[in-house]
Parts: structure tokens; sequence; C-alpha cells
């Protein structure tokens, strides 16, 4: 079997930096001068790592630098150059690399819905996987984790199922506005327990359960601590219920009713927890059952080492539609997401709860 | 053979149809009061027989009644309209009532019930003018203390959620008895157990933890661990649940909520296929309940005249609703427990379908309580073999038996066709059986849920099977023709909105004279 790698390197720039994306030239050098460290190779070397454990006599087929070769030299997995990309690489570097691979009997991209949209259109013909790098990672050709992406990769048996592809505005996006849309499938190997899935919103038939959840949050909320609100729409309605206007899609920070610090990056976060008691709030990524690693890189290992506590909101409809699968933690760090596993209380509305698993996303399902 | 004989036997026949032809009568039915006429009657009412009492001032009306005036035959020929009218339950298979259990009720037990010694009864009646009726709620209590295993029952309070209300309520006083009520505030509960659960825990207070399913479909046994705590006050379970799924481990499942101090509460709203084979209290559960109308063959509720039968272990003997009938040698006699919650209903409570119940067990007999399980076990597993194999309807969790239910999914069907689950019940009424739509909480896509209980003959399920086989072709087929349904019905579509809307039902004549007729 060949395996193809293609990292986008600057994936995932964005998100502790509150960018919510990576997409385009100037929002990554405005990431790297705000302080945010590329990652996506790094994660795709988890990825080899695990495959490589399974699978020690696999070759990987991949391009130069930080697109493939460094992730397969940190990975320590046997490895041939097919493409050597500039200095400075972009989307048409992406749709090249995957052009140039050849034929792969599967395609592993590093990346988020952007690299996504790019490996699609490059028009690979053998299937594709993603490793999860970007901010959001909304569509479902993503492995649920790096980790996940590997044990993937080591067991595939040629089976494939279609897995869509979603485009997202990230300018509106950054502006508050959620205007995903299909932009196609790709061939996936068919594990459907270890793949992301298409993110999907809060049940628009479940309004009053949004509502009730807000009304438990602030009547819980205790005077002097700082609570900081991750992205989404549950938490959208938290704001609405204290009256305060929230970035719908980056973290926001109250402390007794009041807006304290409104789309925060990490450092300010950090900056905050360490000076004062603060608890997190989030919600959970519907269809995908994330609760941190997804679209809220601001709450890095380090952030949620200084915080007192974390609230895990949800409709009840939403925990159900996981089709009993876990909920999920990826902040990037083993330790950090090992010490969130168990079993979480998620408020469900106004003095009701549900008690659910959650998990590492890198532990094998 | 006579020569008419010989004449029809020659005459043609239309083909007989594969599915039973069915059409709704259409009758434009007035109102029982619109129908009514100064001076008509239906019966001559004879003069008394005994010295009239002069009644205190104040207790008679001041005006007649405004009771409508018909003949007898009018007010026959209204009801016999009515029932035509509607797919009621003597005219259908109802075995897509789901979760509310529509099992055969014997019409020999009606006539008990209008038995002028039960149906004249007063409930202020001195208790030695009413020896027989308490003498039934003290035998029905001792068969049920036997079904249950527990220390005793009361016959007292409503049915469904009046009965969960009761059981939360002595839940209440028992914590409250050993000083734990402030602090035992949480209730724990499942997915898939009745919601009324859930509702009556938010509606007495407490504070709710719901379970899911795990991968395999049984209540998380690890979230229980998590959940379980000093302030848990109990569980309240369904077992089976609503998806059909009998948890084996429910003896560990009360096990962790007592070591925590908690009550274990069984809602037996699926006992219809564990009768006589399983016990609340063998399982170790401290309180249980039964709807008589789900088990024992009484009226379902819906607003009716529903009975429920609370269990309890000997600790919360003290706590239950009264009165209980207690036996003194040879006679009867009302009480209530020392620490009783009160009445939950007026009364006694729902005296007749209490003596329908009790008909109903002692035409069966112990091996016939059984049997009953048995057959709608039987039968709920004949009939899943039957639809499983209709292209486009699953089951979640497929893989684990079902007891006397199950809840079904069309969403294969549904992403191929675009025909929901909704639409495929109204067209299965075109075919005369009943196809219920509420699978709360609605987290199976597309559910729906049968439950052919003890009642239906192979015969029927086989019908039954073959008429959603034949909507889902439709759907392939023609996916607007089953859109549009329904085609044989009275009524086209319900405007649903004035479900929903206090301005526009009107419960009575008087509340629709107020609101359409002025």
């Amino acid at each position: 079997m060949i395996i193809g790698l293609v990292v986008n390197p600057v994936a995932g720039l964005g998100g502790p930096v509150a960018l919510k994306g990576s997409d385009g030239a100037e929002t990554q050098a405005r990431a790297l001068a705000l302080g945010s460290v590329p990652r996506a190779a790094t994660r795709a070397a988890a990825t080899l790592t695990a495959l490589h454990a399974r699978r020690p006599e696999l070759r990987v087929r991949t391009v130069a630098g930080p697109m493939g070769e460094d992730s397969a030299i940190a990975a320590g997995v046997p490895y041939e150059i097919r493409h050597r990309p500039p200095p400075v690489t972009g989307a048409a570097d992406t749709r090249s690399a995957v052009a140039a691979l050849g034929g792969v009997d599967l395609l592993l991209f590093a990346g988020g819905d952007g690299t996504a949209r790019d490996v699609l259109d490059a028009g690979p013909t053998g299937a594709v996987l993603g490793v999860p790098a970007g901010v959001k990672v909304y569509s479902g050709c993503f492995a649920i984790s790096p980790f996940a992406a590997g044990t993937i990769a080591a067991g595939f048996d040629g089976t494939t199922l279609d897995a869509e592809v979603v485009d997202l505005d990230e300018d509106a996006y950054r502006a508050g506005r959620v205007g995903a849309r299909l932009y196609g499938t790709l061939r996936v190997p068919a594990a459907r327990a270890r793949l992301s899935g298409r993110k999907t919103g809060s049940s628009s038939a479940a309004p009053g359960s949004v509502e009730s959840i807000a009304r438990a949050v602030v009547a819980a909320m205790l005077p002097g601590t700082a609570y900081a609100l991750g992205p989404g729409a549950t938490t959208l309605a938290v704001g609405r219920e204290l009256g305060l206007e929230l970035s719908p899609l980056g973290v926001d920070v109250v402390r007794d009713g009041a807006l304290l610090a409104s789309d925060v990056t990490e450092q300010t976060l950090l900056t905050l927890a360490m000076s004062q008691v603060t608890h997190a709030i989030l919600s959970v990524l519907g269809g995908q059952g994330f609760v941190l690693g997804r679209g809220n890189q601001q709450f890095s290992p380090r952030v949620l080492d200084r915080l007192a506590g974390i609230t895990v909101l949800a409709t009840q409809q939403k925990l159900a539609a996981l089709g009993g699968r876990p909920l999920l933690v990826d902040s990037g760090d083993a330790a950090t997401d090992a010490a969130l596993s168990g079993t979480v209380r998620v408020v469900t509305g106004h003095r009701e709860s549900v008690v659910y698993r959650i998990q590492s996303a890198s532990e094998d399902l | 053979m006579s020569s008419h004989g010989e004449a029809f036997a020659s005459l043609p026949v239309a083909p007989k149809p594969a599915l039973r032809r069915f059409h709704q009568a259409r009758w434009d039915e007035q109102i029982v009061f619109e129908l009514s006429r100064p001076g008509r009657r239906g019966i001559g009412v004879p003069a008394p027989d005994a010295p009239l009492v002069e009644l205190p001032a104040g207790v008679g009306r001041s005006t007649p009644p405004a009771l409508p005036e018909l003949s007898q035959n009018q007010v026959v020929r209204h009801y016999l309209r009515l029932s035509q009218e509607t797919l009621g339950a003597d005219l259908n298979i109802d075995v897509g009532q789901g979760t509310c259990t529509m099992k055969y009720s014997p019409k020999v037990n009606d006539t008990f019930v209008r038995d002028p010694r039960i149906a004249e009864l007063h409930p202020l009646q001195p208790e030695d003018s009413v020896q027989g009726v308490l003498e039934i709620y003290w035998r029905l209590e001792q068969i049920l203390k036997e079904i249950s295993g527990m220390a005793r029952v009361s016959l007292q309070p409503g049915a469904g959620s009046a009965a969960i209300y009761a059981n939360l309520s002595m839940i209440r006083a028992y914590h409250a008895a050993r000083g734990e009520a402030g602090q035992r505030d949480q209730v724990i509960t499942t997915m898939f157990s009745h919601p009324s659960n859930a509702a009556c825990a938010k509606v007495a207070g407490y504070e709710v933890i719901t379970l899911l399913p795990d991968a395999d479909g049984y209540p998380d046994l690890d979230a229980l661990r998590a959940a379980v705590g000093p302030r848990t006050a109990a569980l309240l379970i369904t077992n089976p649940e609503d998806t059909g799924i009998f948890n084996p481990r429910i003896r560990e499942f009360v096990e962790l909520v007592h070591a925590a101090g908690g009550l274990a509460c069984y809602d037996q709203a699926n006992a219809n296929g564990i009768l006589g084979i399983t016990r609340a209290r063998d399982a170790g559960f401290d309180l249980c309940h039964f709807n008589l109308h789900k088990t024992f063959s009484t009226p379902h509720a819906c607003g009716g005249p529903a009975a429920g039968a609370c269990g309890v272990s000997e600790a919360l003997v003290p706590f239950l609703p009264g009165p209980l009938v207690d036996r003194e040698g040879e006679s009867y006699t009302l009480n209530s427990p020392t620490g009783s919650v009160g009445k939950i209903r007026p009364f006694l409570g729902v005296t007749p379908n209490v003596v329908r119940a009790y008909a109903w067990v002692m035409a069966l007999g112990a091996e016939g309580l059984r049997e009953v399980a048995e057959t709608a076990v039987l039968n709920n597993n004949y009939l899943m073999h039957k639809v499983l194999r209709i292209p486009g309807a699953s089951v979640p969790w497929a893989d684990k038996r079902r007891v006397e239910q199950v809840r079904y999914s069309w969403q294969e069907l549904a992403e191929e066709t675009g025909v929901h689950s909704e639409e495929i019940g109204i067209r299965a009424a075109d075919f005369g059986v009943h196809y219920w739509t509420s699978h709360h909480p609605y987290v199976v896509p597309e559910p729906f849920t049968l439950e052919p209980t003890e009642s239906y003959s192979r015969e029927d399920l086989d019908e039954y099977a073959a008429i959603l086989a034949q909507v889902a072709a439709e759907a392939r087929e023609n996916p607007e023709f089953v859109r549009n349904a329904p085609y044989n019905q009275t009524v086209h579509r319900i405007d649903a909105t004035s479900l929903d809307d206090p301005a526009q039902w009107s419960p009575t004549w008087r509340a629709y004279c107020r609101k359409h007729r002025q």
C-alpha cells in the first residue's frame, strides 16, 4: 500500500490568537506576529508515528520540507520525496503537491477545511483522509485526531465512503457569520467511528432547551468569578441571557454580568486565568462531540491548567445525536487530555444535566 | 341448493384486494348539544319510591342543568356515527400506538362496572355499605403485591404521571423523615425511560440528571457511577425502556443507588412483557407502579379515568397515599398510613378501573398472566422480524433482543425518498390502522414505535406489516402520493396549530359557545 502525505504548514495558526482560521498570507503573517506557533507538521508526525507503530514496513510518499518531509523525519518513518515546493507556500502548492504525489492508495493531508477544499480541487484518484490541524475542522473527511488518522491508515483495506467537504467563508466567519455550504465529497476510509463527522448546528426544534441552558448557567454564576465563554450558539444564548452581545465565534470573558474582555487570544486568557478565578464555559460541537480543540484553541493546555473549573453545555438532542460516541478533547497535550477524560456533567437545561463520557480524541475508540 | 343460491354463485365478483379496503365514514355529525330539541326524552324516569328529602337552602341549582334533550335512538346513532369517523380502538389494528400499550379490554368487564352496585356508589357512602367494593380493592392489592413483590400497594393514585408524582412524593417524605430532604435534591433517570419521570421530578422540585444509552443501547452504568452521591434522592427508571430493550444489569443500578443512600423507583409502564416473569422487589426496587390501563387491560388515560397502582417496600409503607383498605376479620376498613403523603386523587381513586383490572386478573389466573407476557413478547418479535424485512426500516442496536415493543427507524427510507415517518403514519391510516407519532424523546431518527401486546393474532400482525410494506413501496414509487395522504379519511389534514392554541380549542360545549358562537 502506498501512503501519501501532504501537510499545510500554516494550518491552525490562527486559532490560539483568535483569528478563527488561517486562510490567506496576511492572516498567517498576523498569526505568526501575534506569537502563534505552527503545529500542523507536529500533528502529521503524530499520525505517522501511530501508522508506523502498526505498519513499520510502509514507506511514505511526500513533499520536501514542512509540507511532509519534516513530519516523516520526526516520526522516524521511511519516505520518498516527490515534490519540492517553494520556501513560502500557499493553497496552490497543496494542489500541486497532491498532483505530484501521483496515484497513492491513501492520501493523508494535514490541515483544516481550506486544505480539504484544495485537496478536493486537485482531484485525488485514491482514498483521502484528513489529519485535523486546522482551527475549526467542520468537514467530515477528517479523522477525529492525528492518532485516529494513523490507526485508520494502518487498517485501511480499500473500503471507502463519501465524506463531505465544507466550504466556509472565513471573512464572514470572523465577522460572526457561519455560512457553511457543501463544497464536494471525498472518498475516505470506511471507519465511521474514527471519523469526525460533519459539524451540525444546534437543533432548531429545541430552541427552548438552549434558553433553558443559558438560564441555568447564569443562575450558577458566582460573584467575582470570571467566566470564559467559548464559541457557539449555546454560549451565545448565555450572553443573551446576560444582556450582552458576545462574539459568536470567539472567546469572551464575563464577570459579575459585565463583559470583561471580548474575542480574547490564548495569551490574554492565560494572563487572566493567572490573575483571578476563571471558569470556562464550553459547548459541544454538534455532530462531532468535540469540547476542546475545534474552534477554541485559545483554551490551550497551559490555560486549562489554570482554570478553576469547566462547565460543558449541550442540548439532550445534540448528545443523543452522537449515537453513543463519547465527547472528545484534543487540546494538543496528551496529559491534559487524559486528565479531562472520564465522565462529565453536561448542563442540558435549568436544573437538568446529563452525565456523559468524555475522552481524549487520541485515545482509541 | 335453492335457485337463489345458484344465481348468486354464478354472479361475477371483484377480485379480493391484497390489502383490506377501507374508507372512513363521513357524517358531518353535529355536536350532541346541537342535536338537542326541547322536550325530547330518551327515557321516562320513574317516580321515586323513597320519600323526598328537603335539601338545605343553597344546595339546589338556581337553573336546571343544560343537558341535551334527545330520543334514545338519536343518542345511539350519534355515538355510532362518531365512532365511524375515527380509527377507534375496536375498529383498527392499533399496534402503532407504541409505548401506550393498547391491549384489548374485555367487554365483559364493563358489565361489572355498569352493575348498579358499582355504578351507583357514592364516594361518601359509609364503609359498612361498600364492603364488597373494599373487598375488591383489598384482593387486587394482594394480587399486585404478589406480582411486584412489594409490601403494600396503593390503588388511590391516577396512572402515568400521577403515579410517578405519587412515588416522588413518597421519596421526598421518606428522606424528610430521615432529615435528608434538603440534602437529597437530585433524581437520576435515563433517556429512554418514560419522559414523565424527568418531567414529574422537575415539577416535584428535583434537579434531574439523565443517563444516555451506551454503545450497546443500555443506560450507561459508568455514567450512573459518576452521577450518584449524597445528593441522590432516587433513580427513576423504566425497564424495558421505550426502545424495547430490557436492561439485564438492573440490579447493579439499584445497588449503586442504594449504596449512595438513594431510593430506586421502577416505572413499570412497560410491564406488559414481564408480567409474572420478573418482580420489581426481587431486583431490589423500593417503589414501583403499574398503569392499570397499560398492563391490566383497563381503558387508556389520555386525560380520562386512568388508575395507577403504587407498590412500596416495608420501609415506605408509612408514606403511601391513602386511603388503603385493611382487612379486619371479615370486614374491610379504610385507613391512611401515619405519614401518608395524602390523596393523589379524590376519594378511592378510579373504582371502575380497579374493578375491571380485578376482573381481568381473576379471569386469567397466575398462569394466564405469565402467558400474557410471553405472548406479547412473541408477538413483538414476530412483528419485528416482519418489519425489518421491509427495505428502509431499521432498528437501533439491532443485535439487542426486545421485550414487548420496539422503537424502529425509517431513516433509510427517508434519506432515499424524502418521505418522513409521520407521513407514513398518515398514509397507513388510509388502510384503517393506527400509527402513533409520539416517540419522545425524538432521538431515534424518523422513529416509529410498535407494540402488538398479546391481543393481536398472527393474521393481524401480518396485515399490519403488509400495510407498512405497501406504504414504504409507495414512498419509493411515488413519494408525493404518500406525502399528500390521506385519501380515505373524513378530513384531509387537521390544522394542528389549533391544538396548541387555547384561544381555539374548546374542551366543553360551554367553552365552544363562548369562543365561537357569540
